[in-house]
């Protein structure tokens, strides 16, 4: 794995949210969503990005894509910044990055043919035309297990599996090199998860993929990915390969959130002690300096209120952020 | 044990302007006293739609059919009209809901919410009311209850109000209370405080409760008994010991091979079920698993599996357990047979 080459470099990353308040909207406060984000992806490798709602994980994939603005820090995507490209620049790393979305029911256009939404990127990229354009459509669709004659129908007439899998075709169209997943399976019934999450595993394995997967699916994360980010209130506090994550975890915020994945096996599940962290998420609104989990923290020291705590590596590959461990 | 509830080949129909959706299709099963059943299905399985007809929430265009019976401590709750059932609702049987966001009125104070379903229900004055709700409050482990119950549900975030859910639930002794996939709108360690929660209450009062849920982990940790649905029918049911150990019936074989083991070393790859659920407004004659199993013989596709009854508490409605079907490893034959 170390000696593939890096195709993604997060260095700083950070997506501040601007709210407005008070008498006359003057009042500006920041709404931290991302705030300072490093992490790398090789190529082919697969890095699962983990935390729950709020965390930042979502507008982590979509600033990498660009769809917002980051507010700091760089984008390297195979040397290149992306950061601060003007539209035009960026261009042709739009197709080299692509995105499947959460929601299959929400994330195609109900007016267009499942034809259209995938060749849009291929006529946009301007890759193919005519019959080589509707020859490329009709491979994608079978890539991805669906018939030919799929494609001059319209989205309601699919069930959510299938739409997912025409998202996923729309962005393999464009062939990119990097995909974001951003919660790819969480809208589907357990029986069709299985069943997106194996032909991404294919397809990764057939087109020598990257994939930062976005997921709060602890398990299906540690299934798929090569190496774990685990995200706290717009911070990276652990990030190792994911079974020394799951075997090892050295942040009492992963500890926590590990020991709460209920596991399918009654004996194994009840048996387990749970470190619940206490209280609930504090607000990514102007946060107090410091570490972020201090508030839910058994480790908490007087250190942690003042100090923010970096990544540091613990072990080979393995960091974490936390100045007690 | 005595047996608190019993439903048996309930059937309940919506008639749309597409025709009938058969959304349950016969569906039998027991809850005794003090346990707690988990009923596990996919979107579509028909596992909301039985809740909802336990409680007599089914309205127009639905409909539960002639034939169907729901007992409940000996009264047949089909029969009852609908002042005799708000008697029985939010009384004797409560029930929670996914969504704890909606499920509470934005523009009435939690106070006001909770005096209000248990003066309906119990010769108390408002401060005797009050005093209920926050001490139901404290027990669901919601801090400074007496401050807190003045407050508003925007002013609680997404675990408190589910909280603030089942302390309402649970504010008139219910004897069963029924948890529509409680968790799901939570994060994980929200979701783990509220399993917690609720393992808690199962020692602390004697509510037997009835947890509907799509993730196999919520019910391997909370649940004594266990009704897989599919299709709008009851594929298997047993212990959780027979469901996740010895299961019976090849859609929970392949709901256990479709989630991966979190516990796992090395990657095992995921065996999908393959195809998608079955249509329920034009539902197959045979068994509604039959296209996308495994084991698909030709009377699957004819005709529905009767259920079998493997053990005093497993049964599986299959046809690899007639004593004419091919052996197949791993799966049993059974004698008898229930209905």
């Amino acid at each position: 794995m170390s000696d593939k080459k890096t195709l993604l470099e997060v260095k700083d990353l950070k997506k501040y949210f601007t709210m407005k308040g008070g008498l006359l909207q003057r009042q500006k406060s920041y709404l931290k969503a991302v705030d300072g984000l490093n992490f790398e992806i090789k190529q082919g490798e697969t890095f699962g990005l983990v935390g729950e709602s709020g965390c930042g994980k979502s507008t982590t994939g979509r600033t990498v894509l660009r769809l917002y603005e980051p507010t700091g820090g760089s984008i390297m995507f195979d040397g290149k910044d992306l950061a601060p490209m003007s539209p035009k620049e960026l261009k042709p790393y739009r197709k080299r990055i692509q995105m499947i979305f959460q929601d299959p029911y929400a994330s195609l256009n109900g007016r267009m043919t499942v034809n259209d939404i995938i060749g849009e990127g291929i006529t946009v990229h301007q890759i193919f035309e005519g019959k080589e354009k509707q020859d490329r459509i009709y491979d994608l669709l079978q890539q991805v297990g669906l018939k030919k004659d799929h494609a001059n129908r319209y989205p309601h007439e699919f069930s959510g599996g299938q739409r997912q899998r025409i998202g996923i075709a729309r962005a393999l169209a464009v062939e990119p090199e990097l995909i974001v997943c951003d919660e790819p399976i969480s809208a589907l019934d357990v029986s069709i998860q299985a069943q997106v999450v194996n032909m991404l595993e294919d397809l990764q394995d057939k087109l020598g993929l990257t994939y930062l997967f976005i997921a709060h699916d602890l398990s299906m994360v540690k299934h798929i990915s090569d190496r774990i980010g685990v995200m706290y209130l717009g911070k990276l506090v652990e990030v190792a390969e994911s079974n020394e994550l799951y075997k090892n975890p050295l942040h009492p915020y992963t500890k926590a959130l590990l020991s709460s994945i209920p596991i399918p096996d009654p004996d194994v599940t009840r048996a387990n002690q749970r470190i619940i962290p206490e209280g609930e998420l504090t607000s990514p609104i102007d946060p107090p300096p410091g570490c972020r989990f201090a508030s839910r923290c058994p480790l908490k020291t007087e250190r942690c209120a003042k100090e923010t705590p970096e990544l540091r590596e613990m072990a080979p590959g393995h960091f974490a952020a936390c100045h007690n461990i | 044990m005595k047996t608190l509830l019993e439903v048996t080949n309930l059937q309940t129909s919506f008639f749309t302007h597409l025709g009938e959706i058969q959304a349950v299709r016969g569906a039998s099963f027991k809850l005794e006293e003090g346990k707690v059943l988990g009923i596990v299905g996919e979107s579509g399985s028909g596992k909301s739609v039985t809740s909802l007809s336990i409680m007599g929430l089914i309205q127009d265009p639905g409909e539960i059919k002639e034939g169907s019976s729901i007992n409940f401590r000996g009264t047949e709750l089909t029969k009852l009209n609908a002042k005799q059932m708000m008697e029985i609702r939010g009384n004797e049987i409560s029930m929670i809901f996914q969504d704890p966001m909606t499920s509470l009125n934005p523009v009435y104070s939690i106070e006001n919410q909770m005096v209000e379903v248990i003066r309906r229900h119990q010769m108390l004055n408002k401060a005797e009311a009050r005093d209920r709700a926050i001490e139901m409050l404290r027990l669901v482990g919601i801090p400074e209850p007496e401050q807190r119950i003045k407050g508003f549900p925007h002013e609680f975030s997404g675990g408190m109000r589910q909280r603030v859910m089942i302390a309402t639930a649970l504010s008139c002794n219910p004897k069963l209370l029924i948890a529509d996939e409680p968790t799901t709108a939570l994060d994980v360690t929200i979701q783990a405080q509220i399993l917690e929660l609720m393992k808690d209450l199962k020692n602390k009062i004697n509510t037997s409760i009835i947890i509907i849920t799509h993730d196999l982990g919520v019910i391997a940790e909370v649940c004594d008994q266990i009704v897989v649905m599919y299709g709008g029918t009851i594929m298997e049911s047993g212990t959780e010991k027979d469901i996740f150990y010895r299961p019976q019936n090849p859609y929970t074989v392949g709901l256990h091979h479709s989630v991966p083991n979190p516990n796992a070393e090395n990657k095992e790859r995921l065996i999908p079920i393959p195809g998608s659920p079955p249509d329920l407004l034009h539902p197959p004659k045979g068994c509604p698993f039959a296209s996308r199993c495994p084991h698909t013989m030709e009377v699957c596709l004819e005709e529905r599996p009767p259920t079998f009854k493997l053990s005093e508490t497993q049964t599986s409605a299959c046809w690899l357990h007639h004593k004419d079907a091919p052996k197949v490893d791993n799966y049993e034959r059974a004698e008898e047979i229930i209905e």
